[in-house]
């Protein structure tokens, strides 16, 4: 666990897990992730993409803040950084719901991490009905000419 | 018409399948009403004033007989028999109940029709033209690109969690009949320098609290680049656009307090890497489309017995002065059917009259209906020839009112008679208006004019754009109604200017007569509308004759 | 000097059926617009509030709203939006009138 908060929850290909003790270390900007190394971060919604660019080939991870559900500047930061090149893990780390899995991990994310009351209120089975619905969608057949 | 493949079929059904998860989610308390909200709303569920309301999409206005029987079929079954058509093209039901919706979705889905995102802060369902592929005006028909974006906007991962919602639409003509400047982005097909047809690309239009007039941000952009374009102008408003404000949230604020040219720039620099994304051209993507938009295949019939049904038919004659208009084949014509009888509810058809426009359409227009965003019906392909017949069966569904156009021709949002925003009564406003300039017997004489009523400030009546506009308010407990004059939605885009000091709904209708008369005083000649003689002499006769108090007060 | 407080009531939707609804002194849910039970303090507003939303598996959007009360003590609304949720839609004679 990290940063002071308290959630602990992965969902990783629809099962849920425990947050092992990764260490994201919360940075407030671009200066801060210059020194940062080869660890692990976290970042609010609002952070430039384009800022963390130099950067991103030595993080191994980064966990995107959802402050609340309805917030939906992660899925365009990931996407961002995802265009950018970051080959890294992708974590939506917050007040994501299980009808969102499928969209957090169509814009880039891996995987998504809540809390242990809201994993209890949605359980494992509803992320993993929810993870089934990935594929069939309008925009991969637009886009890369999907099936 | 665009028909479903299998693709879209199964897209569908599965989301209609999820909402039924959704709601015994809600029910098991596994979502909370603020987590199942956002949800209902996405697949068009309102919980209005007295009831839940079903918001369902008509793609671009456009339907068959098919679908509309069809929605006849849900208002019968799972609602009070009959649907309110809305000012963005769709229909709501009015009396759903939770646990019925997504038997209604499945029923919708029969027919190849959803009521995805016809709520929420998301995308919303794409508007156009009602006179689509009919029109003498028009340069192409923007129905397959309207449908392209229908589409890529459909279920978009990145884009279901905007700052606000988020409107779309697009007009083929240079007579814009699709108010497209009134949008987060407004379309317009234009024509290159080489001849070839491209986009006009409009931002930040929207009416509401803050209304805008629509802002060109690219002049000219090719087709193949449509959809990067678009994602590139929706990535920039999701990440930049204000989420602490719910009245600045729209994209119109952004581009308005961050400059036109800034947010242009942020476009620019994006749009090549997000079309890098894309395999497909969206011209390519049009090409596939566009086969299910072959213009159906005209009969030249002949037109002597119209002529001379014409010659010895009054109501017919009248009929087709007003809600008949040219088509571009010369023997054919467009027929708007008015959803605005002598003080009815604007916008609304039984299941009965649904079926008939249904057979109507069937038999006389091709198969095709449309939905106006004046809240009527188009029969968009009828033979000159078949008038006749036509006017003779929507007469005896109670249909054949001869009033487009004219100031009976009345948009009313639902108002505080069903909406749960709303802050006064749109609906009954509208119904006296109609009967009382009926009973005068003006309305022909007064011709061309749009009176346009919202029931609050988010002006879903567009009145910002009415020549007449009104705008219902809450004063102190009391219903009180706001006139703005000299409002335009069409290629002239202009917003009305707010008269003075708000009327009771009592003194309302008095003061529209004492304007209407002032206008018939002043005006050149029959052929200068209200609002050529409203930009030819300002504001100060219409004032006078709306306060006459004041006026004398100044003399 | 504080204004007289104004008498209130709690309404809401019905979570299945969606119509309006009012809470009574037994804690339950009527209807009828006169079977509300009227606060007389703010302190009774929000306690009825508070029972109301505790109920999120029957009921949305709890509020409550200032009432006019009769001589007998019976509840009637006063704004013109209360009438119009207690009674229905005035373009056409369905909603609560209508199942009166």
């Amino acid at each position: 666990m990290s940063a002071g908060t308290d959630l602990g929850i992965v969902v990783r290909d629809g099962r849920f897990a425990p947050a092992a003790d990764e260490a994201f270390v919360a940075i407030e900007s671009a200066e801060e992730a210059a020194g940062i190394g080869n660890r692990a971060i976290e970042v609010a919604n609002a952070i430039a993409a384009e800022a963390l660019g130099p950067h991103l080939a030595s993080i191994p991870a980064i966990a995107i803040r959802f402050p609340a559900f309805n917030d939906g500047r992660g899925f365009s930061l990931a996407r961002q950084l995802r265009r950018l090149g970051y080959k890294g893990t992708l974590r939506a780390r917050g007040h994501v719901l299980a009808d969102q899995y499928p969209m957090a991990l169509r814009c880039g994310f891996d995987e998504v991490e809540i809390t242990e009351a809201q994993a209890a209120r949605q359980p494992e089975n509803q992320w993993v009905d929810a993870y089934q619905r990935i594929r069939h969608n309008y925009q991969d057949r637009l886009k890369y000419g999907a099936a | 018409m665009y028909t479903y493949n299998e693709f879209d079929e199964a897209f569908v059904r599965s989301r209609v399948a999820q909402f039924r998860g959704q709601v015994e989610k809600r029910l098991d308390g596994s979502l909370t009403e603020d987590e199942f909200r956002p949800l209902r709303l996405m697949n068009g569920l309102y919980l209005q004033l007295h009831a839940y309301m079903l918001r369902v999409a008509i793609p671009y206005g456009t339907l068959d007989s098919r679908k509309m029987r069809q929605l006849a079929h849900i208002a019968e079954t799972w609602d009070r028999g009959y649907g309110h058509f809305t000012t963005r093209q769709n229909i709501q039901y009015n009396w759903p109940k939770l646990k019925d919706v997504p038997d209604m979705l499945d029923a919708l889905a029969d027919v190849g029709m959803h009521a995805i995102q016809t709520s929420g802060n998301c995308i919303r369902n794409v508007t156009s033209d009602h006179f689509a592929a009919a029109a003498a005006d028009e340069i192409e028909d923007p129905r397959p690109t309207a449908e392209l974006m229908r589409q890529w906007s459909t279920d978009h991962p990145e884009f279901q969690f905007l700052p606000r919602k988020f409107k779309i639409a697009i007009t083929g003509a240079p007579n814009d009949r699709a108010v497209v400047k009134s949008h987060d982005i407004g379309i317009r097909m234009v024509r290159g320098d080489n001849g070839e047809v491209g986009y006009e690309i409009s931002v930040g239009g929207g009416l509401g609290r803050s209304p805008f007039v629509g802002k060109v941000i690219r002049e000219f952009l090719p087709k193949a680049d449509l959809l990067p374009y678009l994602e590139s102008i929706m990535q920039v408003y999701n990440l930049s656009g204000r989420r602490d404000n719910k009245y600045k949230a729209r994209i119109k604020i952004l581009v308005h307090e961050t400059g036109l040219d800034e947010i242009r720039a942020e476009v620019e620099e994006l749009f090549p890497q997000i079309r890098e994304e894309f395999t497909h051209p969206s011209d390519e993507l049009l090409a596939a489309i566009e086969p299910h938009f072959a213009p159906p295949a005209f009969v030249e019939k002949p037109l002597g017995d119209y002529e001379a049904a014409l010659a010895a038919d009054p109501l017919l004659r009248s009929f087709v002065e007003t809600n008949v208009v040219a088509h571009k084949h010369p023997s054919y014509a467009i027929v708007t059917i008015s959803l605005k009888p002598v003080g009815g509810t604007p916008g609304d058809a039984t299941a009965e009259q649904m079926r008939v426009m249904a057979d109507i359409a069937e038999r006389y227009s091709h198969d095709e209906l449309r939905i106006s965003h004046e809240q009527n019906v188009i029969l968009p392909h009828v033979a000159k020839a078949d008038l006749p017949a036509v006017h003779a069966a929507l007469r005896d569904a109670g249909l054949g009112t001869a009033n487009v156009g004219l100031i009976s021709d009345i948009i009313a949002c639902p108002g505080m008679d069903y909406c749960a925003l709303a802050t006064a009564r749109s609906i009954p406003i509208a119904q006296e208006i109609s009967t009382r300039f009926n009973e005068l017997k003006l309305e022909h004489e007064i011709g061309q004019m749009k009176i346009k009523i919202s029931g609050c400030i988010n002006a879903c009546g567009h009145h910002h754009v009415g020549h007449i506009g009104i705008l219902g308010l809450d004063r102190a407990g009391v219903e009180n109604y706001q006139i703005t004059l000299g409002g335009d939605g069409a290629e002239t885009m202009t917003l009305g200017e707010r008269a003075g000091p708000g009327f009771s709904a009592e003194e309302l209708v008095p003061a529209l007569e004492r304007l209407i008369d002032a206008y018939l005083k002043v005006r050149r000649d029959r052929q200068e509308s209200f609002l050529e003689a409203y930009r030819r002499l300002g504001v100060a006769p219409f004032k006078a004759a709306l306060y006459p108090d004041q006026a004398k007060d100044a003399a | 000097m504080a204004r007289p407080f104004v008498p209130k009531i709690i309404t809401a939707n019905d979570l299945l059926e969606g119509d309006v609804i009012y809470l009574t002194a037994e804690g339950r849910w009527s209807r009828t617009y006169e079977d509300a039970v009227v606060a007389t303090t703010q302190e009774e507003a929000d306690d009825l509030l508070r029972k109301a939303e505790a109920q999120p598996d029957r009921i949305v959007g709890a509020y409550f709203v200032d009432t006019a009360v009769d001589e007998d003590g019976t509840p009637k609304p006063d704004h013109f939006r209360e009438v119009f949720r207690a009674t229905g839609p005035s373009n056409y004679f369905l909603g609560k009138q209508a199942d009166a």
